[in-house]
């Protein structure tokens, strides 16, 4: 199959990794993957603060990226993004009065999937462990993204594909549900409300005596990851393709190192 | 222009869109067949969680229960018309208890604030919402007298149960003054925890009469 | 003579007890100091919950019905002035009188005047978010009459002078035993043992109101639902205060928004079944009341109902906002806020706190409203109200628009904005794959910046919310794009290539 990449502006910016691992878990299983250029963000900062006249150009730019692109489906390795993709793009489109857009982008968004829709009702991966060697021996926790749990219904898959790695231990988060006070400028805007829940899912994460928190989209886990650092806590974050990418070959660290021969390589 | 034109005006113009009207999808449960033990038995289930007091009895156990129910109690209340049978056993065991209320010779205020219990029928009932339903018809009487005394002893025949709501709301007139009741007054207003007694009658007792 | 002379310029925004004196983001710092609220509201709405999906949970038809519910609304909407008209034919046969308020002022005086009318001074009330909403305590109380609020939680509220703080139980922020010592200090006779114990404080202000629930003429109430066919009235509760008033006195006054009808009878068995289990999480209220104009010999002989506007026609004519008005007041979305559980209701102004809140005041005042703009934005878009509400209003949805709208509203402003400029530039970041690689050149900067500790702990501007109380890791060397062009295609054909050009 051959496979788009839509990176996500923040991965691509903050967090390489994870897009390369997504690169390698797809490759691994004998996919091509392809990376249209043209691709920048979702828009969905900009829906959601209510700027939509400047969310039009960033939808137009990621419909033609993915309009022009060869390819059999997309993927994301965030549910946040896709939601927007999927949810938000046709109602850009809508909100400029762009019937063509709204069509193209009815038709991006039924071939963008999440990278664990894709794994899972795609590609068939019921077990990690055995069906892409994925290997970490550490104790994790897990939180769910709000978009991914209620835009896209992602149920348990994730956390499915976490459990089937080789070596894992997943202890359950308590009141995982529980977003986790990102929200994108909600941070900015209502930065103690933000806080306060963030307070919150930081304590639940750390009375797991896990070593890191999981998940799948990287803006929930730089928001946590950065209230557990200004804690001084140990505890990291990582996203779960960085995981499933791990190998014991090429075992990746709880910082999201990747060690090749007992050396850091990124 | 009046209130009530320009309200009307403001609402039509803002209903300019023309919006569709869409079509209801009734794919919800509008009836669920259970035998009578069954229906029974849920009611008995969901009324024990609201802390009602529940009894299942023949059409000859509704007196002697009833008399047992208004044993302590000092005065009762009736609405005219209710089933005489019932409170043969009451009023033989202690005579001159009963008040009889009606539309027409209503008891006052003060005097069913003086009464102990009040003793009822039912129009309908649903099992799975533990829900009596009374319609101010014979044998159930005003509003008043099943919301002042203390004490209310109501009876329920199981042909008047449904298992759930909409089988029993399609049993119902709904412009007669209608009192859902479900348990015994409560309140969760303390940290969201439930706490029975009120102002309405804190103890509710519920015969139930097999067909 | 102008044809147009007298008609209505829409939008006539509402007034009364609407909107919010500071913004959201202030009123929630003062909030969030206050631990014991925070420890209080933590209690209470996870309580809720978990009762919520218990019983929510055992009905196997429950999506069906929140269906059902969110069409029977919203047919209701786009026949909201037939349906009114005949509402108050049905309910006029009946012998029943409707007045209907274009505001909060009007509705306040027609009370006042229904209330003088009787020659009284003193009215019992049973909870009623209409009546909170236009204000009606506090104007009786200017024109020198007393209205006792009946239900236990608003008992609570009105002796403590406070306000609510949620719709359904509107003294979620205090707990037992700030209870105890609210009565203790406020109530006339109470007894100077009183525990803390729920039951006993429920005993309390059975003992207090008593006297008035049978000596009262007057009593006010809002009403849940008015159905359309047969102009019957609904009042949904749990105590038995509402059945004492809307049976003992003589006259019954209710105070209803324009917006609560149902069409039919058959329409209940949908309602009846959603707002119980949404609300107190119970399978069945304890007390449901329905009346329809006036029976003779039974309950009162003087039946009125107030039909308010307030801003609701405004609502209704925001194409994306008008399913605001779907509400049931079950207080569903606010139980399940992470929002909400930290701040409390206080922190919205408004009478109609949490999500949906956010939403209502804004659509009914209009967003310019006092400090009303700055409430699309008390929400992080989690999801988890639009999950729980029973008739599906689309909240998320709707706090983007009006943020939209919001944004709209303040363009002609002379002086952009931080965030204003920062969404231009990002605009021009995201809209070109080329840009956002230009852009993402500058990360050695950001990582030079993050020094030796890896991480950027202060920020400048609005992105010091951020670095308020989280870091930022230092920037990864390479971009992934980057990393893509120059190490994983390499020499490659570009990506964007079909596939036979690639083989080719």
């Amino acid at each position: 199959m051959r496979i788009a990449l839509f990176a996500t502006c923040i991965v691509d910016a903050m967090y390489p990794r994870t897009a390369r691992a997504t690169v390698e878990i797809l490759e691994r299983l004998g996919h091509e993957v392809v990376f249209p250029s043209g691709q920048a963000c979702c828009g969905q900062m900009h829906v959601n603060s209510g700027y939509l006249p400047e969310a039009v150009p960033v939808v137009r730019n990621h419909v033609e990226a993915f309009t022009a692109a060869d390819y059999d489906v997309a993927v994301a390795p965030s549910g946040s993004c896709v939601g927007s993709v999927k949810h938000q793009h046709p109602m850009v489109a809508r909100s400029a009065g762009d019937k063509d857009l709204e069509a193209r982008a009815e038709a991006v968004g039924a071939r963008t999937y999440e990278l664990s829709e894709l794994l899972t009702d795609v590609l068939g991966i019921t077990n990690a462990a055995e069906q892409l060697g994925s290997w970490f021996p550490h104790k994790i926790t897990y939180h769910p993204s709000c978009h991914g749990m209620r835009l896209l219904r992602l149920g348990d898959r994730q956390l499915n594909l976490l459990q089937s790695v080789g070596g894992i231990e997943v202890a359950e988060l308590p009141q995982a549900d529980q977003c986790c006070g990102f929200g994108g400028t909600f941070s900015m805007k209502n930065a103690d409300v933000s806080s306060a829940m963030l307070e919150d899912k930081a304590a639940n994460i750390k009375a797991t005596g896990a070593s890191l928190c999981s998940g799948g989209d990287a803006s929930c886990l730089l928001h946590i990851g950065g209230g557990l650092s200004r804690e001084g806590s140990e505890v990291t974050t990582l996203h779960f393709a960085e995981i499933l990418a791990s190998t014991r070959e090429n075992p990746v660290s709880i910082t999201g190192d990747v060690m090749v021969s007992g050396k850091a390589v990124r | 222009m009046s209130a009530r034109e320009e309200i009307l005006e403001r609402l039509r113009g803002a209903l300019k869109d023309a919006p569709a009207v869409p079509e209801v999808p009734r794919t919800y449960r509008t009836a669920v067949d259970a035998p009578e033990a069954e229906r029974i038995r849920v009611l008995v289930d969901r009324l024990e969680d609201y802390k009602a007091g529940v009894t299942v009895v023949e059409e000859s156990g509704v007196g002697p229960r009833i008399a047992e129910l208004l044993d302590g109690a000092a005065s009762y209340v009736v609405p005219a018309g209710i089933e005489e049978a019932w409170l043969a056993d009451a009023d033989a065991a202690k005579p001159g208890r009963r008040r009889t209320d009606s539309r027409t010779e209503p008891l006052t205020v003060t005097e069913l604030d003086s009464t102990s219990a009040v003793v009822t029928g039912s129009a309908v009932s649903v099992a799975e919402t533990g829900t009596i339903i009374l319609d101010g018809s014979e044998g159930m009487g005003r509003r008043a007298i099943s919301l002042i005394p203390d004490h209310h002893v109501c009876v329920v025949r199981a042909s008047d149960i449904t298992m759930i709501l909409p089988e029993a709301l399609r049993r119902l007139d709904g412009t007669r003054p209608l009192t859902w009741i479900s348990g015994p007054s409560a309140t969760s207003d303390i940290e969201l925890e439930r706490v029975e007694g009120v102002h309405g009658p804190r103890t509710l007792d519920v015969l139930i009469v097999r067909s | 003579m102008s044809t147009y002379l007298g008609m209505p310029t829409l939008p006539v925004y509402g007034k009364g007890n609407l909107n919010a004196v500071d913004s959201f983001p202030a009123a929630a710092r003062r909030e969030l100091g206050n631990t014991q609220l925070r420890a209080n509201l933590e209690h209470a709405t996870h309580t809720i919950r978990d009762k919520r999906l218990r019983v929510v949970g055992e009905l196997p038809d429950w999506e069906d019905l929140r269906s059902a519910g969110s069409a029977v609304k919203e047919s209701v909407m786009a026949r909201l002035p037939e349906l009114l008209e005949e509402f108050e034919k049905n309910f006029t046969a009946r012998g029943g009188i409707i007045h209907w308020a274009r505001d909060a002022d009007e509705a306040n005086a027609i009370v006042r005047d229904l209330i003088r009318a009787e020659g009284v001074d003193e009215v019992v009330k049973v909870k009623s978010m209409a009546t909170q909403e236009i204000g009606l305590n506090e104007y009786l109380e200017e024109q020198g009459i007393a209205a006792f609020e009946t239900d236990l939680a608003e008992l609570i509220v009105q002796l403590d002078h406070d306000k609510p703080s949620h719709i359904l139980v509107p003294a979620i922020h205090k707990n037992r035993t700030q209870v105890r010592d609210i009565f203790l200090r406020e109530m006339p006779g109470v007894d100077p043992d009183l525990t803390n114990e729920p039951a006993k404080l429920a005993e309390a202000a059975r003992s207090h109101l008593r006297r008035k629930f049978l000596s009262s003429k007057v009593a006010i109430s809002g009403a849940n639902f008015a159905i359309a066919e047969s102009g019957t009235l609904a009042v949904v509760e749990s105590e038995g205060n509402g059945r004492m008033c809307l049976t003992l006195p003589e006259t019954l006054i209710t105070v209803m928004g324009v917006e609560k009808l149902l069409p039919a009878w058959s329409d209940l068995e949908v309602f009846m079944q959603l707002l119980p289990r949404s609300s107190t999480g119970e399978r069945m209220n304890p007390y449901t009341s329905l009346w329809t104009g006036v029976t003779e010999g039974d309950g009162p002989q003087n039946v009125h109902l107030v039909l308010v506007d307030n801003g609701r026609s405004a609502a209704l004519a925001d194409e994306m906002g008008r399913s605001a008005l779907h509400c049931i007041r079950c207080s569903a979305c606010m139980n399940v806020c992470p929002v909400y559980e930290r701040t409390g209701g206080h922190a919205y102004g408004s009478t109609y706190p949490g999500p949906i809140g956010a939403i209502l005041s804004p659509l009914m005042t209009g967003i310019q409203s006092e400090e009303n703009s700055s409430l699309p934005y008390a929400s992080s878009l989690c999801g988890a109200c639009y999950d729980a509400c029973p008739v599906k209003i689309n909240i998320p949805e709707i706090l983007v628009h009006l943020r939209s709208v919001d944004v709209e509203s303040k363009r002609a402003k002379k002086v952009p904005t931080q965030m204003d400029l920062m969404m231009k530039g990002a605009s021009w970041a995201f809209s070109r794959g080329r840009n956002l690689g230009l852009l993402e050149k500058g990360l050695p900067l950001g990582r030079l910046a993050a020094g030796r500790k890896r991480k950027i702990t202060k920020l400048p501007g609005i992105a010091a919310g951020w670095t308020q109380s989280r870091d930022i890791p230092a920037p990864p060397a390479q971009s992934f794009r980057d990393w893509w062009a120059k190490e994983h295609e390499g020499g490659r054909p570009a990506a964007d290539s079909v596939r036979g050009e690639k083989t080719a």
